[in-house]
């Protein structure tokens, strides 16, 4: 059998999978949950390692950062005794940090720990993914046991963001043994499988209530909503269709939580009809969002006007408009810009016809259900658009000339993200501002919201950012997406906050430590 | 027998080269970029320009015969490398791996000769009757069965409607340690799968040779002399009828490492031949080169076991040379 036949052949094993498990099996497998709590989670982690990016905006359950994310997504003190203490030109920030506490191997943390974490990510020869999150430190020094001091190239405002990175012992960690100083301490982790984690008794935030975690890995929807119920799984990610059959179940609880995390189209701008302003409005204006919400994410999502969520206080309330379509305005903007209806039902102007491909990822079948839609949208008011399927390594070269559907969101810091997607000096590179999209305004904003220290020239930075973004439609957005979670049994302190693009242990299990038995 | 071994060693050698050589090519032409599977999710969110330090970290981006000649050295003085779709050492994982997957196979190779040898025998002894063209057609039927429909098919059954068994994983679910009793409950399905995927040449293959040393001589001798039934199939037959069955089980090695990657993928098996999948498609070469290389080891030395097993067995091909 050749290669391409077998991986066919699994491709069908692994549909042939998901048929079987759809029915409901009378019986779970062998032996119950145990006094675990079993974690179904839909993706595997690639590593255990903070360096690595292992959950580097918090959320890990085995590492703390210095700082720590409250439900309102505000920074609070973690490792950090306080929040830091930056110099006048912002260029140094200093953190103290707390005392007494321990790695799971019994070392006492000390500042070196900290130096050596940053410094180790920094090092090219680590091949972190996550080093350019972090490209603004110059370096990582440990002052005394205590105090560490942060050097940055340039001002950069959302420092104290990213030191959310889990802290591991001086030395490194063994990737088969990972050491933090968390609320949970890693037992073993079957690749393919699972991860289990126990409880750290001697926690300085109090020893958690849930002693045993177990993170099990079910790529498959079906088969985690299956063992969900089966009650191998106290807890889910569901796609929000898989969790409908939970929500009048008794002993669950289903938590739609909202997300930063968006889908948008990104325009090609060099291209003559993506590039062309009247076009990209009138393509907005015929996006029917509140059907896609509806219908496509079954109600768990929210109508997407621009990158910032509204549930997020950087969002700019101008930002906004009609979840329904309004395609006589749609029209008649396509009128006056000189789109003319063809005899074929596509407008045309000076001979060139409205019509432009749509490519998104061909194995999501979100993004493909959301291209489809658009494409029908757009063709009520005469511009055709061809959605096309494709896999990432075909759709990267031709990014500068076709729309795609794209999916990011942080609701951390605005810079984040945004600063790659819109300025210039990011044009052509990679995934980051592929449609060749400059703007000497816009990069001043998004240079203003990165280097300033003033909370309140950053918010009005980011404010007439998302203004200018909106009104030239660079992306169209179209939802906001809500994750759901379904979770067995009553549990006290389950506090669900606003979810960033990914979601592995973070999102609502960020603070398992902190559940308690509801009865 | 000296001089076979050396005469297979001396060709295995330009074979494993050559092997390595065909899969860099292979890899070198591969569509799918090693950094963006590297990087996974994370690809979308990752600055170009640390996209380009990890390539050159790996020397992707120097020319294709320096690479090989690269990998082929640390491979010479035993460094494997490091698999990028693991983040680990090479050695590490399948150090970690090696084990779950002889474990499986070896169960699964002994389930299979003692069971094909069973019904094998048996069809051959009650030849044309019901139990006979059971067998018989129960056999072709499984011979066209893909691995992973049987493995399936098996998971729904056992698994999803009788709920008898586990669907996948090494261990349950919630347990914290490895208990070998929940291992062995885990093991039970992906062995008979693989076992009986593999156990339909062999059974017919019984059955065909079994049928005809019952027409030889010595047997109508044996069974003339008034011996038991039961002696003269299990002693006379059947042993006489082995001797070549140990040739053919050395040439089915490919099969059964190729239905061993369908079954430990199908049962989320933790072990290196679903690993193979894995590292094929993230392009994670050095990880793909050694789980190839180990393949071709284990077909050049089946083959090469299988004949010295026959000429221990068979004193008349001592002489002939290779």
């Amino acid at each position: 059998m050749g290669l391409a036949r077998r991986l066919a052949a699994l491709t069908v094993a692994a549909t042939l999978a998901t048929a079987c498990s759809a029915p409901q099996g009378p019986a779970p497998a062998a032996g119950g949950a145990g006094d675990a709590f079993v974690i179904g989670l839909g993706s595997e982690f690639e590593n255990l390692s903070p360096v690595l990016g292992f959950a580097a905006d918090g959320g890990s359950l085995m590492f703390d950062g210095l700082m720590r994310r409250a439900p309102d997504l505000s920074l609070q003190p973690n490792l950090a005794s306080a929040p830091p203490a930056s110099s006048p030109d912002g260029k140094t920030v200093t953190f103290t940090l707390r005392e007494g506490v321990k790695f799971h191997d019994g070392r006492p943390l000390t500042a070196r720990d900290v130096a050596y974490t940053y410094t180790t990510l920094l090092d090219p020869k680590t091949n972190s993914p996550i080093s350019g999150d972090y490209s603004a430190i110059e370096q990582v020094s440990a002052k005394d046991d205590r105090t560490v001091e942060f050097t940055l190239k340039h001002p950069y405002a959302p420092l104290v963001q990213r030191t959310t990175l889990g802290i591991v012992p001086e030395g490194g960690i063994d990737p088969a043994k990972p050491v933090g100083t968390g609320p949970y301490s890693f037992v073993s982790w079957t690749p393919g499988d699972k991860v289990v984690l126990k409880a750290n008794e001697s926690y300085f935030g109090g020893a958690p209530a849930i002693k045993n975690v177990v993170l099990a890995f079910a790529l498959d929807d079906n088969v985690r909503s299956t063992r969900l119920a089966a009650g191998e799984f106290d807890a889910a990610i569901l796609p929000p269709k898989a969790a409908k059959r939970f929500e009048n179940t008794a002993g669950t609880k289903v938590y739609r939580v909202d997300s930063a995390d968006y889908r948008g189209i990104m325009f090609p701008m060099k291209e003559k009809v993506t590039g062309d302003l009247a076009v990209r409005k009138a393509f907005d204006l015929a996006v029917d969002r509140q059907a896609m919400v509806d219908t496509i994410l079954a109600g768990s999502g929210k109508p997407a006007f621009g990158p910032i969520s509204p549930d997020i206080s950087w969002h700019n309330p101008a930002v906004t408009g009609n979840p329904r379509p309004d395609r006589d305005q749609a029209a008649k903007l396509l009128d006056e810009a000189g789109w003319k209806l063809g005899e074929d039902g596509v407008r045309a102007k000076d001979g060139l016809r409205a019509a432009f491909t749509l490519m998104y990822p061909a194995g999501d079948s979100l993004r493909k259900e959301l291209a489809l839609a658009t494409a029908s949208d757009a063709k009520k008011i005469g511009l055709e658009v061809k959605p096309e399927g494709l896999d990432w390594d075909a759709i990267e070269p031709r990014m500068a000339k076709d729309a795609l559907i794209m999916g990011y969101g942080s609701p951390y810091d605005p810079d984040y993200l945004n600063y790659e997607l819109f300025h210039s000096s990011y044009q052509g590179k990679g995934f980051f501002n592929p449609g060749y999209y400059a703007n000497p305004e816009v990069d001043k904003l998004l240079e203003t919201g990165r280097e300033s220290a003033d909370e309140a020239v950053r918010k009005q930075a980011y404010t007439d950012f998302q203004k200018i973004i909106h009104d030239q439609q660079v992306w169209t957005y179209l939802v906001f997406l809500k994750h759901v979670y379904v979770v067995r049994g009553d549990w006290q302190g389950i506090t669900p906050s606003v979810d960033a693009h990914e979601h592995a242990t973070g999102g609502l299990f960020r603070d398992l430590a902190s559940w308690k038995p509801g009865k | 027998m000296i001089k076979l071994i050396a005469w297979r060693l001396a060709f295995a050698l330009p074979l494993l080269l050559a092997v390595t050589a065909a899969m860099f090519a292979l890899a070198q032409a591969s569509p799918f970029d090693p950094v963006r599977q590297y990087l996974g999710d994370r690809a979308m969110v990752t600055d170009p320009a640390v996209v380009e330090s990890i390539r050159a970290n790996w020397g992707l981006d120097r020319p294709v015969v320096e690479q090989y000649a690269t990998w082929l050295g640390n491979l010479l003085t035993g460094d494997l490398g490091d698999s990028h779709s693991f983040h680990r050492p090479v050695a590490e994982v399948i150090a970690e791996r090696l084990p779950w997957t002889l474990l499986a196979t070896s169960c699964a190779i002994a389930l299979m000769l003692v069971g094909s040898l069973i019904a094998g025998t048996l069809a051959a002894w009650r030849k044309g009757s019901w139990l006979d063209r059971l067998i018989t057609g129960g056999a072709f039927a499984n011979e066209s069965a893909p691995v992973f429909w049987l493995a399936l098919l098996a998971i729904y059954v056992f698994a999803v409607r009788l709920g008898w068994l586990p669907a996948g994983g090494l261990s349950d679910p919630a347990a914290t340690s490895l208990d070998p009793l929940d291992v062995a409950q885990h093991l039970v399905l992906p062995v008979v799968v693989l076992a009986v995927s593999q156990s339909s040449w062999l059974v017919l293959y019984v059955r065909e040779s079994v049928i005809g040393t019952l027409r030889e001589d010595f047997v109508v001798g044996a069974r003339s002399r008034g011996l038991r039934e039961r002696t003269v199939i299990v002693r006379h037959a059947l042993r006489s009828a082995l001797l070549p069955f140990l040739t053919i089980l050395g040439a089915r090695v490919p099969e059964l490492v190729t239905g061993a990657i369908l079954v430990e993928t199908v049962f989320s098996w933790p072990g290196v031949a679903s690993t193979s999948v894995q590292a094929a498609l993230s392009v994670d070469f050095p990880l793909l080169a050694i789980l190839t290389l180990m393949g071709t080891v284990a077909v050049v030395a089946g083959n090469l076991l299988a004949d010295l097993a026959y000429r221990v067995a068979d004193p008349r091909t001592r002489a002939v040379a290779v």
